[in-house]
Order: structure tokens, then sequence, then C-alpha cells
């Protein structure tokens, strides 16, 4: 088990120094760095001192180490645009981006598998064809149509929830919350919804496939055959090996419901990373656009390993190491 | 004579598909007497396997049991509601699957398994079942059978797994374990072991056990009677001895001459020319009248049924003048 984290460990910091170049040609490259900082009237000598002490006259090599000594403590530099420090900026966003990331997460996956173990066990029934179908709604309809389409119903027509922000938030210690208010909450359901769909379909899909193949495999019906009830049979036996591939796309899902939740957060104006990093893209704020970056891919790699670890945990076949006899 | 402690009555299986009704299983009758082994054996596709699932209830949709009847004992099981059935599954028919690799969930531990399916028949606390689950391991020659139940299924060798399932199909003691080629999937240097053991640890049950294979070799050693089946019918039935050393219907003389034999100086194995007609394609008349050497006019209109012709001893072959 150690062995296998550590070296699952060893990958992901490959992956984060991979990413981290990347990010830095992003920030060294795209566009000149005094350039973007000083303005126009800036005497031309004064910029040369100001390059020769930040030190973009150092060799790349250099510079790139410096980045990542940086970034490892939290650190990417100034905002062009807001002249604040980058990591405070993203963590005051973060709280907001997460709450909803996890909102519409829970959303997706208790209603997709719900959903996805009714249509597989059921499928004949009336339900099924109708939820089939609307889920290919789901999955084709484009985020930024259904975020408006909510919109417009619930918050245009009904007037049911504000259809832009996120309410009243609390501060609690470093974290701004929005949980707590009952306009904060309000605020979040059609966002958490709007982000959720896409998931919930895809996982609800995921789940009947993988299901109705487990259900087809020979141990379910020696299940079948020694009599025990439909109840252990599609919950106690069914199920758990439906989780095992569910596991990683479902994880794989919750890191793209944070790095994509940019539509959701511009549609409902959400006080996201999101719209942070879209603002940044206008005005090409780069070190903003490298930071997030970063963040994203710590995002995917943090996930990525605890999918692994979990798939070690629910399946015995790959815990080789552990364990008797052959 | 004792009474059949199963009885399987005219059993017809049937598939509704696109192109039509197909039948897999026509109008087959047996009787499997208690603590009795019978043979069932056939080619891939002549309905034995579909024989032994009619029985225990688990033919695949659309398939269903057209017509016919199955007695287990005094009670009539082919028309119980799924939730009866449920409870005869296990507690008094079992069934062995043909691959032990695939037949166990792979994550869960086999105690899980084990225990989980006795407390399902059975009123045992969980210790009790667990003291049975580790007996019943044992009895099935997995030694230091205390250690291992707490064992994964991917822990175990196939010949190993084989035998986790015969103990899951019997630990309700069942009357009768219907085993769908136990040993197909196996090595051949543990079928034997495997099919003793199965021999024995029934016989000590007084369980019946219905065979289903398509080893002769199996059956001569293991079986006390044989049912030969073909395109979904019943060829022939009777006492291993007799049908090996004189089958009545050509098609099973084949089958057996079909067998090397030590000693005979062969230069090519015997075969029966041709192939099992398909399920669509079942020719009238006997299924078997276009492979068979001894065919005559009657064969290719009239469809003999499994008749008696000798006490003890069923062919469904017109060259036997009891034939209807």
């Amino acid at each position: 088990m150690l062995a296998f984290i550590i070296r699952r460990l060893a990958q992901s910091v490959l992956v984060m120094l991979f990413v981290a170049l990347i990010a830095f040609v992003v920030f060294r490259y795209v566009g000149d760095p005094i350039a973007s900082m000083v303005g126009v009237e800036t005497r031309l000598e004064d910029q040369a001192i100001m390059r020769d002490r930040l030190g973009l006259n150092d060799p790349v090599i250099w510079q790139f180490l410096r980045f990542i000594g940086n970034a490892m403590q939290g650190e990417f530099g100034i905002s062009y645009r807001l002249q604040q420090p980058v990591t405070e900026l993203i963590l005051s966003r973060l709280p907001a981006t997460l709450e909803l990331a996890f909102a519409s997460a829970t959303i997706a996956m208790v209603f997709g598998l719900t959903l996805g173990v009714f249509t597989a066990l059921k499928p004949k029934s009336f339900l099924t064809g109708f939820v089939m179908a609307v889920s290919l709604i789901g999955v084709s309809l484009p985020t930024f149509l259904i975020g408006i389409g909510l919109i417009y119903i619930f918050a245009v027509e009904l007037g049911w929830f504000p259809s832009f922000g996120r309410g009243e938030t609390v501060q609690i210690g470093a974290w701004r919350t929005g949980l707590l208010t009952e306009s904060g909450l309000r605020s979040l359901v059609l966002p958490a919804i709007t982000l959720s769909l896409f998931q919930l379909t895809l996982i609800m899909r995921l789940v009947r496939a993988e299901m109705l193949e487990v259900l087809r495999t020979e141990y379910i019906r020696f299940a079948r055959a020694r009599g025990l009830s439909q109840r252990a049979i599609h919950f106690g036996h069914a199920l758990k090996n439906t989780l095992v591939p569910v596991i990683t796309i479902t994880g794989l899902q919750l890191g793209s419901v944070i790095a994509f939740a940019i539509v959701t957060e511009t549609v409902f104006q959400w006080p996201g990373v999101g719209s942070l990093f879209i603002v940044s893209v206008q005005v090409v704020d780069v070190p903003v656009m490298a930071a997030y970056l970063m963040f994203i891919a710590l995002v995917f790699v943090l996930i990525n390993l605890i999918v692994d670890i979990l798939y070690y945990v629910v399946d015995p076949r790959l815990r080789v190491d552990a364990g008797s006899g052959k | 004579m004792s009474k059949p402690v199963l009885s399987v009555r005219g059993l017809t299986v049937e598939f509704p598909t696109r192109r039509g009704l197909l039948t897999a299983v026509e109008d087959i009758t047996f009787d499997i007497m208690p603590g009795e082994v019978l043979g069932v054996v056939g080619e891939s596709g002549a309905g034995k396997s579909m024989t032994g699932a009619a029985i225990i209830g688990l033919i695949d949709p659309p398939g269903r049991i057209a017509r016919g009847e199955i007695w287990l004992g005094e009670k009539r099981i082919d028309n119980l509601a799924p939730d009866e059935m449920r409870k005869i599954r296990g507690r008094r028919i079992g069934m062995i699957f043909q691959d032990p690799l695939t037949s166990l969930n792979p994550l869960y531990r086999i105690s899980r398994q084990l225990i989980e399916t006795i407390r399902t028949h059975l009123p045992l606390s969980e210790s009790d079942a667990r003291k049975r689950a580790v007996k019943l391991l044992d009895d099935v020659g997995i030694p230091d059978a205390a250690r291992r139940i707490d064992d994964y299924p991917h822990q175990f060798s196939g010949g190993m797994r084989q035998r986790v399932v015969i103990a899951l199909a019997l630990c309700a003691d069942p009357e009768v374990v219907i085993a769908d080629e136990p040993t197909t999937a196996l090595d051949v240097s543990v079928q034997a072991q495997i099919i003793d053991v199965m021999k024995e640890i029934c016989a000590e049950r007084g369980a019946a056990i219905m065979l289903v294979t398509h080893d002769m070799g199996v059956i001569a050693e293991t079986a006390d009677r044989v049912a030969v089946m073909y395109a979904g019918r019943l060829a022939e039935l009777g006492p291993v001895a007799s049908v090996i050393k004189d089958a009545k219907h050509p098609y099973s003389q084949g089958l057996m001459g079909a067998i090397p034999k030590l000693g005979e100086n062969l230069d090519r194995l015997v075969h029966i020319p041709g192939s099992m007609p398909r399920l669509n394609a079942i020719p009238q008349g006997c299924a078997f009248n276009p492979r068979c050497p001894k065919v005559f006019d009657k064969c290719r209109i009239h469809r003999p049924a499994a008749s008696e012709i000798e006490p003890g001893r069923r062919a469904a072959c017109w060259l036997y003048p009891e034939v209807t």
C-alpha cells in the first residue's frame, strides 16, 4: 500500500513539474511582463533596471527554478489588474467555486447513481424510457443554454430563485461561505443544478451501462441460483461491482466540475475562481492565468491520486501484495 | 421403489424471437431418484444447460417454459411465484456453474458469500453460519479452511475455486444439485478430483446430482444413468453401463463409437458426419435423420417420442417397434 502511494505521488510530482513548465512559459513569454506592469511613459532605462531587478535577464533555467520555488511557497506574483498577490486573490475566490462544485457534484452523484441503478433494474418501465430520453437532452445541451433556460423559468418567470450572485455570505476564519444564509443557499440552487446536469446524466448513463453489464455476469447468475434475495443481489453484489469503474469517471468529473465551472460562473455572475479567470484572460492578466493553470492541475492530480487509492480500497484484486496464498 | 426427488414431465422451453419461435428444449421427460447421479450428455446447443436452467427457474428472458411440468418431490415448481422459487433455489436445488473463475463475486471474501447464502436459507446466527461454512470448506477439501475462508476468490486456484463453488451450492443441504459442466473450464489434472469431491459430498448428504456435460468419460465414471440429448430432444435414456455397451439410438451409437478405446489402433478418430442442426432449422421428423446411417422414410416425416423399449431404457428412434 505504502509503495503504491509513493509511486503514485512520484508520478503526480512529475505531472505537476510539467504543468509548471507550461505555466512558466505562459507567464514569461506571453506578452512582456515589464510592458504589462509599467505605463507607456516609463523611461526605457527604468524598464531595463526593473527587468534586471525582477531577474528577467537571468538564464531561463534559473528563472524556471525560481518560478517553481516560488510556486511551492504559493507565490505567483502580483495580479497586473488588481495589484494584489495572485495567491491571495485565488484563495479569496476559492470558497465560492468549491461550494458550487461540491454542491453540484453531490447532486450529480446522488441522482446519477439512483437513476442509473433504477433504470438498470427496471429497463422496461415507462419512467426509464422517460429518464433516458431526458438524459439525452442533458448530455447534448450546452451548459450555458441550460443555465439561461433555468434563469428564464425559475428566476424571471417564477421568481423562486435569484438569477445571479452568491447572496449573503458569512466569514468563518479564512472561508467565506454562502451555505449558512437563506439567500446564499437560494442563490446556490440554480448554478449548482446547471453545473451538475451534464455530470448527472453522464454518471447515470455510466452506472446504468455498468450495472446492466454486471447483472449479466456469471457471479450474479450464481447468486440467483443460490436463492439470495433480489435486494442482496442488486445492492449487495451488483452495485459494488458497478462502482469500481464508476469511481474513476466520477472522480475525474469532480475535477472538471471545479475546472470548468467557468461557464456556469459566468452565466450566474458567481464570484468564483472561474469568473476571475475569464476576466483575467480578457485583460491578459498573465500571473493569474499561470496560477489558475497550476491550481487546476493540482486539483486533477490530487483527485486522481484519491481515485487510485479508492480503487485500491474497493477492489481486493489490486491488493496483490497483501493477503495469503496465490 | 422410492419416489423420484425430481421429476420432469414433457418440458418444453421456447424463445420467441423476431424470426419466430425457437424451441430450445422439446418434450423432455425424466426422473431423478434420491441420491442418484443422472448424467445429461450432448453437443453444445443440445439443450442440456437449458434444461438445468429451466429446472432451477433461471431461463434468461425472453425464454420461457411453454409446456410441461417440473416436480420437486410433492411440489410442482415450474409455475411458482418468483419469490417462492427463490426460496427453493439454493435450499432444495443447488447449482454448480461451469466456470469457477467467474462464478464468485471478486469483491467479497468467500466467508461473506458463504455466510450470506447460509443465512438466507437457514435460521443460524452469524457465528454458527461461519462454523458451518468452515466445515463445508473442510468437507470439499480446502486445506486450512478456518484461515482461508477469509480470502478473496482471486487468492484461490481454479480447482480450489470450484471447490468453493461446490460448497456454496451445497451450503443449505439441497436435495438435488444441478452441475452444469462443472469441470469443463478446469485443468484436466484437477477434473477428476473435483468430480470425486462433488460426488462424495453429495453422497454423504444424500443429494441427487444432475450432471450436465459433453464429456462421456466423466459420465461413464460418475453417473448411474445417462440421458443423451440431441437438438433439444431426448434421444436416449438408460443405465450408464448398458447405454455405453449397447446404445439403442443411432446418435448415441455414434457418440459411444467416437470414444477412442485403449489398445485399439486407430489411424483416424471416428466421428459422426455432419453437425447438429441449428434451432431454427430442425428438420421435419426425427431431428437426427440427415446424419443418421440407418435413416428410412418414416424418419423424415414423423417424429419419434422417447418411449420405453426395454425396462428402464428409453429411446426415440423408429428402429424399435415400441416407439410411438
